[in-house]
């Protein structure tokens, strides 16, 4: 057995810098003691007491098990969550939290681990290849079971989580294509919507849509690039396009002012055409799957703006809020300004353990859970939470690091689940607190109080350091 | 199975977590190191200390004989916080609070209006009706149970033990934008002197604000105190104000000038305290009580008599002949003129054409006869000589600027530092003015009318009240000030502060007899009473309408306990109006009573109203 000691320390040193952090949210004026059962500092105690066990328990339970066990550990937690939606009793809104004696425990946490198991196990099975169409429609699948179910619970931002098993499945050779789609329909849509409203000077163009037809042409020409090589078409499009573009812009600025968008669409259609037309004379399934893409960007696009207004009140002002198009400081952007008060006013330094005002007299929601890291923000200051930062980084490249050096796809699978959850959560959650991401509610690993999350996340780890600690035994 | 093929794209997922963190982390130094720290800082403080101001109670103001003037009432706000009004009967309560259903709606509405109450919280009390005197409120406390959300805060109202010297006691109300950018000490809702003592005494009679700072959560409740209270502030009560002022004296000038624009100052001599400062026609200084002041206030700015001008210190007129006394002073002190120099008076004053009238009495005749019949001509031809005496001066400027000299030393053309707001200067010409206003070619006739306190020379009531103080200290006078004592506290150096004029105490004398001599057989003959010896000078102001009555005078003559000027707006001859009040002024003051048949005098003139037409002044 050769246990990775070091991604243990960094267990360690961050589940007890949550605990100081916990003890700074949740620090009552009134009532000084850390230790009570009655105050949350007092709690995460218990709860990182019982994760201890509960690692100690994780390492004793061999691989075999797991991989034996990976689908009905899954369709057990499938089941949960399906019960779990029928019989949860309705907190602010989400049925998510089942009440068993004392504790409250919320199964979504749990799930995550049975779908890297599960996915793990299926990847790594005899003949399964991602590149076929059929295997990877399973894989995805298996992932967004637990979505529909979690989405089913009204928990939208848990769910959202399982977004980050993609970054698996890129890892385990699914093409980058897609997860670069992923990316160009964030794009299309932040950017779209954050200048829809603003105008190229005297131009009836709005800048958004402008600068999206431009963004889906330049990336339909360079993905023809990258997955067709036939630099003649690239030319071909890349000149006429961008011309032609040009050229109305020309005639819009100096002659007459028109939107030249209707010429960009335009450019668009012809540009698919032509991409079909080639695909038909080549043969070639790129060119279709490129096509696809130009239509998608599009057709994307222009949905999204009608999606957009047909969001709920308060997510649509949330999403502006987030652009900085509304500026809404006693609304929908209260937690988020109160957290920037919060992470401004600490400095360099902060302002020392226990002596946030922000946290403690509860101006920012959900300080203790969602908000941890302002906590650290205005109490340890700069140094504490780029610290902090510093720490998960480290605790990442570990992870990378024990995940690679799996000797079969269902460890390495489960690795690097287990890496892009927490990265997802990271960028999610301390992203939010520092008004860069939506506000979605989703735990810092280690950091926000709670006994389900901490539970799970020592779960998801720990079963990770077991199948690392046999990595040498299988060889012999 | 190792699948190596895709082994590199852990660089991209190393990529990626480095490219989050990193980012993350320059966002932070935005936030913490270079995007206004301070500022946020700022906020997360404005956020969490509620700083409950504890309001210490406002210095009372007593009289010098002890008697309470102003004093403080308790009296209520009625506050509110929106989140928890719940089931209000809106009618039952408007009628127990005295107002109509529209106002509490637009009372409420002004409440939540951002722009006009910028602290605005659904959680915290706001301000919905202040200053209910407690009578009123009884009512309204009774019920308070029925009214959800309604709180009521202690305030307490400034009340007037005395129907008098309104015009010194002066007013509080809240502060204005100004108020608070001139002194922080201030905020929005407190009280300050707006007028009168209540004003130039302010520092001492507001005392200190004491402060609890407690800690507010995000909902405004209170968390308790920051650190066990070691930054709390206890409050330190406002400072009890002595006024020199006798309320009787004030009472009884204040009844005399009655239908009459005027000012009475009186001053001790010997201390320059101000006994009485009478200025005519003035207002009830219960008017200022409570909430009903802006109401009032309006309503007294309208009034083209102007009730709120102090004309006791901020009304300048010419003094007449009561400036004849400086006159004489002056020009016996440059040896133009001794205890023998006779001047001859024909009628008046007579230079070639020029002509300043004058009324019959035998002539020539010297200084103290000439004071004594208030002669015109013996003081024009005093400053006539002054201002031609080349041999002395060598320019006309340099006669004019010794002459300006002389009566800015007695007190004249400059504020005499009285610790009242509004004081006016009043004005004495110098050689540059002459100058300007005759392009340098003037003589001592294009300026005779100032020998006899017309022209240019004007005066505050105040100043004629400390000339006659420093003829009766024969030669100095003390700064007059209205506040005796601050408990606890000392008078400004300034105000008891000595100024000796440039005449010396001889010279003095010899006015005194003239004054004296007026009283004896001249133009105040009726001022004259076997009780004590009386001195004084009248005035008769020409001016563009009827004349102006004044009087100046002290007594007893050797031992003045009093000096004062009376100064009655259109009153006729200084003897017509000027010289009865100040006698009765005087006897009020120094036999602390009048005599029956003085009271009678007194009540005859009390009704008699000058008829001062409607038109704005």
């Amino acid at each position: 057995m050769s246990i990775d000691w070091m991604t243990i320390i960094l267990y360690v040193i961050l589940i007890t810098w949550g605990w100081f952090s916990v003890c700074g949210a949740c620090y009552d004026f009134n009532n000084p003691n850390l230790f009570e059962w009655e105050t949350n500092s007092g709690k995460q105690i218990v709860w990182m007491g019982t994760s201890l066990v509960l690692a100690t328990v994780l390492m004793l339970v061999e691989k075999r098990f797991y991989d034996t066990a990976a689908y009905v550990i899954y369709t057990a937690l499938m089941l949960l969550l399906v019960v779990t939606i029928v019989i949860a009793p309705d907190t602010k809104g989400s049925r998510s939290w089942l009440p068993i004696g004392p504790v409250k425990l919320q199964p979504a946490e749990f799930a995550k681990f049975a779908v890297a198991l599960a996915l793990g196990k299926f990847m790594g099975e005899y003949g399964f290849s991602i590149k076929k169409t059929k295997h990877i429609a399973r894989a995805i699948g298996m992932i967004l079971l637990p979505m529909v179910l979690i989405i089913g619970q009204k928990e939208t931002g848990s769910a959202l989580v399982y977004f980050a098993f993609f970054l698996v499945l890129y890892r385990e050779g699914m093409t980058g294509s897609l997860l670069f789609c992923g990316f160009a329909c964030v794009v299309y849509f932040v950017v779209g919507l954050r200048f829809s409203d603003e105008f190229i000077h005297n131009m009836p163009v709005s800048i958004g849509e402008f600068t999206v037809l431009l963004l889906a042409m330049l990336f339909t020409i360079g993905m023809t690039w990258v997955y067709c090589k036939n630099w003649f078409v690239v030319k071909v499009m890349a000149a006429s396009c961008l011309g032609t573009t040009f050229l109305a812009m020309l005639f819009s600025i100096f002659v007459i002012p028109f939107n030249v968008c209707y010429i960009m669409l335009g450019l668009c259609i012809l540009m698919i055409c032509y991409l079909i037309g080639m695909a038909i004379y080549t043969r070639l399934i790129n060119y279709v799957l490129i096509a696809l893409f130009a239509i998608a960007s599009t057709a994307f696009f222009y949905m999204s703006h009608t999606m957009f207004e047909h969001l709920a009140d308060h997510q649509r002002t949330r999403i502006e809020v987030l652009l900085g198009m509304k500026d809404d400081p006693r609304g929908a952007g209260y937690n988020v300004n109160q957290a920037k008060i919060a992470i401004g006013s600490g400095g360099l330094y902060g302002k020392g353990f226990l002596n946030g005002t922000q946290t403690k007299l509860k101006y920012v929601p959900e300080q203790h859970t969602d908000f941890i890291f302002c906590t650290v923000g205005e109490e340890e200051g700069f140094i504490g939470s780029a610290g902090v930062l510093v720490v998960y980084l480290f605790f990442i490249w570990r992870l990378i690091v024990v995940a690679e050096r799996q000797p079969d796809t269902l460890g390495r699978v489960y690795g690097y689940s287990v890496l892009s959850i927490f990265l997802f959560h990271l960028f999610i959650n301390v992203g939010m607190v520092l008004g860069l991401t939506p506000v979605i509610g989703i735990p810092l690993p280690f950091f926000s109080y709670g006994g389900s999350s901490l539970w799970g996340f020592t779960l998801l780890l720990f079963i990770l350091l077991r199948m690392d600690a046999e990595r040498n035994l299988k060889r012999q | 199975m190792q699948d190596h093929h895709y082994e590199n794209r852990k660089y991209v997922l190393g990529g990626i977590a480095l490219l989050v963190v990193l980012s993350y982390i320059v966002r932070l130094a935005f936030l913490q190191l270079v995007n206004g720290t301070d500022d946020y800082k700022v906020r997360a403080e404005s956020n969490a200390f509620y700083n409950k101001v504890i309001f210490p109670s406002r210095g009372v103001i007593y009289d010098r004989n002890g008697e309470l003037l102003v004093y403080n009432q308790p009296a209520y706000d009625v506050m509110v916080i929106m989140r928890e009004i719940e089931d209000l009967d809106t009618l039952d309560l408007c009628k127990t609070l005295g107002i109509e259903k529209e106002e509490f709606i637009s009372r409420m509405e002004t409440i939540k209006d951002r722009n006009k109450n910028p602290g605005y919280s659904t959680y915290t009390q706001q301000l919905f009706l202040g200053q209910i005197p407690a009578a009123d409120f009884s009512v309204f406390q009774e019920k308070l149970f029925r009214y959800r959300g309604f709180y009521v805060r202690e305030r307490s109202i400034r009340r007037y033990a005395t129907d008098f010297g309104a015009h010194i006691l002066g007013d509080v109300a809240e502060v204005s934008p100004t108020d608070i950018e001139r002194d922080d000490y201030y905020e929005p809702g407190d009280y300050i002197g707006k007028q009168g003592v209540e004003r130039s005494y302010e520092p001492d009679l507001r005392g200190e604000k004491g402060v609890e700072v407690l800690l507010r959560d995000a909902r405004g409740r209170i968390q308790g105190h920051y650190k066990n209270g070691v930054k709390d502030r206890k409050p330190v009560p406002g400072k009890n104000l002595t006024l020199s002022l006798d309320m009787k004296l004030q009472a009884l000038g204040e009844r005399l000038m009655e239908g009459k624009m005027g000012s009475i100052v009186a001053i001790e001599p010997k201390t320059g305290e101000i006994l009485c400062l009478v200025s005519a026609p003035s207002y009830d200084p219960h008017r200022m009580e409570g909430k009903q002041r802006s109401k009032q206030m309006v309503e007294m700015q309208k009034d083209p008599m102007k009730p709120m001008l102090n004309r006791a210190i901020s009304g300048t007129y010419p003094p007449g002949s009561t400036f004849k006394t400086s006159q004489g002073l002056t020009f016996l002190q440059e040896g133009i003129i001794t205890g023998s120099t006779a001047y001859p008076c024909s009628r008046g004053f007579r230079f070639g054409r020029m002509k300043v009238g004058c009324h019959g009495h035998g002539a020539p005749l010297p200084l103290v006869p000439a004071i004594a019949t208030s002669c015109n001509g013996y003081f024009c031809w005093g400053l006539y000589h002054m201002l031609n005496n080349r041999s002395k001066y060598k320019t006309i400027q340099e006669a004019m600027t010794t002459w300006k000299d002389y009566m800015v030393s007695m007190g004249f053309g400059y504020r005499l530092g009285v610790d009242l707001p509004g004081e006016a200067r009043g004005m004495i010409p110098n050689a540059d003015f002459y100058d300007n206003a005759y392009k340098d070619n003037w003589s001592p006739l294009s300026v005779i009318s100032i020998a006899i306190g017309q022209g240019e020379v004007t005066l505050t009531p105040l100043q004629i009240a400390n000339l006659g103080a420093t003829i009766a200290n024969r030669g100095y006078y003390i700064t007059p000030h209205v506040v005796r004592n601050v408990e606890g506290g000392q008078l400004a150096d300034s105000l008891l502060e000595k100024h000796v004029t440039k005449v010396d105490k001889k010279y003095y004398e010899m006015v005194v007899a003239g004054m004296r001599k007026a009283v004896q057989g001249g133009t105040c003959k009726s001022a004259n009473t076997s009780m004590y010896e009386v001195c004084g000078k009248t005035g008769t102001a020409q001016n563009r309408g009827h004349d102006h009555s004044a009087f100046m005078g002290f007594a007893p003559m050797n031992d003045p306990k009093i000096a004062i000027a009376v100064y009655v707006e259109n009153g006729g001859f200084g003897a017509h109006f000027g010289v009865p009040i100040g006698s009765l002024m005087m006897e009020q003051y120094i036999n602390g009573e009048l005599s029956k048949a003085s009271e009678s005098k007194a009540t005859a003139f009390q009704h008699r109203h000058i008829n001062y037409g409607t038109r704005e002044r």
